[in-house]
C-alpha cells in the first residue's frame, strides 16, 4: 500500500511537470476518520497529497464528464470501465484522458463500519494492512478489513485495469464467488414476495437523486424524472412512483452500469439498489453476451441489435 | 372513466381492461383485416396506434399498469419487415430486458406480452386477442404499480 501511493505521487508529479496533463484527480485523506475525498492538483508539488488506500471510495471519473482539459485520473478496476462506457458513449476523449490505473482488492462499504458503531461516535480510525482501528469515546474495535469490503468488490472479475496509460503496483488476485448468487436466489422468491420487497425499498426512497447524480453512466443533460413538458413520471414519496424511477434507471442503465456501487454507497436511506443493477447485467450477459466497460470497440447493446437475437418471448 | 382509471359499468361479472400498442404499418393493419373480416375478438382490448414498435417508451407500459389496466400487449412487424428497418430489431432488445426486470420486480408473468403480427394476419390478430384475454383473466385485476386510494 505505502509503495503503491509512493509509486502513484511520482507518477502524478511526472505528469505534470512534463505538462503530459493539466489535471490531475485521485483522492487525498479527508477531514472525517476514514474518509477521504476526492483531490484536482494542478501543481506538481502538491501530488504528495495524494492517497492510494482501502478507503478510496468515490467513483472519480464521474469528474470527467466537466473536465475540459487533458486529464490525468487515479482509477480502480470499475472506475476505468466507467471510463471506457464514456468514451465509447463520445462523453470524453481518449486522447485526453491519462489513466493511472491502479489494481484493487476492494474497497471499504462505510456502511458496515456504521453498522459496528452502532449510533457511536467515531473520533478515529486507522488503517493498517489487514486491519481498520475504530476509536471513540468508550469505543476501540479492531475489525479485518475482509469484514468490510463492498459486496460490489467481493465478486469483482475486473480488479486489475483492463485499460491504462500506467500501471501504479502490481497486480491482484480477482474477486471470488459467483457474482449472480444474490440475484439467483432473490429470482427463486414468489412474485408476491418480490414485489413487497422492492416496495419497501421505494417507499423509504426520498428521490434526492443522489444515486442518479453520482452515476458515471447518467449523465443526460435532463433527465427522464426532470421532463416537464409534460411531467409524465409522477413525482410524488408513493412507492409506485419511486419503484418506475428505479426500474426505468435500471433500463437506462442496463448494458452500462459497471457495478462501481457508486449509486448504493452514495443513498442516505440505505436503498438496496444493487440487486435491479446486477439482474439488468446479468439479462444483457446471457441474451447478448456483452460485459459493460471491456471493450472500446463493441458497441453498447442496447444501442444496436441483431437479427437472431433471443425472442423466446415473443408469443 | 373516473380520473385517469378505467372501470368496467358492470360489477357482476369482472372483465380486464388491457391496452393495446399496435405498430401502425403491420399489426394495426392486421386488426384493421380482422375488422373488415368480421372476426370475432374478446371487446377488452384498447388499441393506441404507434408509428413503430420503436416507438414504445417502456414507460408506456409500466404507466399502464400504474393506471390500472390489468394487461398490456405490444405488437409490431415480423424481424425484417418493419417499416423503419431496424425499429422493431432494437425494440426487441428493450423489450426483452423490461420484460425480465418487471418480472423479476414481482409483476406476474403473463401481465406484459409482446408479440409480431402483420398486416396479413387478421385472422392470428383475433386469435391473439383471445388468447391474451384469458390469460389475463386467469391472472386477475392488476395490483402492481397501481395507486391504492
Ligand atoms: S448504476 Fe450505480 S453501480 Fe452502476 S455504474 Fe451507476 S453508480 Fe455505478
Ligand atoms: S436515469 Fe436515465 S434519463 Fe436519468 S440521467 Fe440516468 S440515463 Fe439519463
Ligand atoms: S440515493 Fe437513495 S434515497 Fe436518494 S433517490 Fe436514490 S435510492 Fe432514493
Ligand atoms: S413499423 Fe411496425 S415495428 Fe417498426
Amino acid at each position: 500500500m505505502q509503495e503503491s501511493e509512493k509509486e502513484l505521487r511520482e507518477v502524478a508529479k511526472k505528469l505534470l511537470l512534463e505538462k503530459k496533463v493539466d489535471l490531475i484527480i485521485g483522492y487525498e485523506e479527508g477531514t472525517l476518520p476514514l474518509r477521504t475525498r476526492p483531490i484536482f492538483i494542478r501543481e506538481a508539488d502538491e501530488t504528495k497529497k495524494l492517497v492510494w488506500n482501502f478507503r478510496c471510495e468515490n467513483n472519480l471519473c464521474f469528474y470527467l464528464k466537466m473536465a475540459k482539459e487533458r486529464v490525468g485520473i487515479v482509477a480502480k478496476g470499475c472506475d476505468i470501465r466507467s471510463i471506457i462506457g464514456l468514451i465509447k458513449e463520445r462523453q470524453i476523449k481518449r486522447e485526453n484522458i491519462f489513466i493511472i490505473g491502479v489494481p484493487c482488492s476492494g474497497i471499504i462499504d462505510r456502511k458496515k463500519i456504521e453498522d459496528i458503531l452502532e449510533g457511536r461516535e467515531l473520533l478515529e480510525g486507522i488503517e493498517s494492512d489487514s486491519q481498520i482501528i475504530l476509536k471513540g469515546e468508550g469505543l476501540e474495535e479492531k475489525v479485518d478489513k475482509d469484514k468490510l469490503v463492498h459486496a460490489s468488490c467481493k465478486s469483482c472479475k475486473y480488479r486489475n485495469p483492463v485499460l491504462y496509460d500506467t500501471l501504479i503496483g502490481k497486480e491482484v488476485s480477482q474477486g471470488e464467488g459467483e457474482e449472480y448468487s444474490d440475484v439467483e436466489e432473490f429470482a427463486s422468491k414468489s412474485d408476491n414476495e418480490r414485489w413487497a420487497y422492492f416496495n419497501d425499498e421505494a417507499s423509504r426512497c426520498i428521490r434526492c437523486y443522489a444515486c442518479r447524480n453520482v452515476c458515471p453512466a447518467c449523465y443526460c443533460p435532463q433527465c427522464f424524472v426532470d421532463q416537464s413538458l409534460p411531467t409524465w413520471f409522477g413525482r410524488t414519496l408513493h412507492p409506485s412512483d419511486t419503484l418506475i424511477f428505479h426500474i426505468i434507471r435500471t433500463l437506462h442503465i442496463a448494458g452500462r452500469c459497471v457495478d462501481c456501487g457508486a449509486c448504493s454507497r452514495v443513498c442516505p436511506m440505505n436503498i438496496e439498489l444493487r440487486m435491479l443493477n446486477k439482474k439488468a447485467e446479468k439479462d444483457v450477459k446471457e441474451l447478448y453476451h456483452y460485459e459493460a466497460g471491456i471493450s472500446l470497440e463493441e458497441l453498447p447493446p442496447m444501442a444496436t441489435f441483431k437479427m437472431d437475437d433471443p425472442q423466446e418471448f415473443i408469443k | 372513466m373516473e380520473g385517469n382509471r378505467i372501470v368496467s359499468k358492470e360489477k357482476s361479472e369482472w372483465k380486464p381492461r388491457i391496452i393495446a400498442f399496435l405498430c401502425n404499418w403491420c399489426s394495426y393493419a392486421g386488426a384493421d383485416l380482422a375488422g373488415i373480416g368480421r372476426l370475432q375478438y374478446p371487446p377488452n382490448v384498447r388499441i393506441i396506434r404507434v408509428p413503430c414498435s420503436g416507438r414504445i417508451n417502456p414507460y408506456f407500459i409500466i404507466k399502464s399498469l400504474q393506471h390500472g389496466v390489468d394487461g398490456v400487449l405490444v405488437s409490431g412487424c415480423h424481424p425484417g419487415d418493419c417499416h423503419y428497418i431496424s425499429g422493431n430489431l432494437v425494440a426487441r432488445r428493450r423489450f426483452a430486458i423490461l420484460k425480465r426486470i418487471l418480472e423479476f420486480a414481482g409483476v406476474e408473468k403473463g401481465r406484459v406480452q409482446f408479440t409480431w403480427i402483420s398486416a396479413a394476419e387478421g385472422e392470428r390478430f383475433s386469435q391473439v386477442i383471445k388468447e391474451v384475454t384469458q390469460e389475463i383473466k386467469a391472472l386477475g385485476p392488476n395490483k402492481r404499480f397501481v395507486k391504492e386510494a
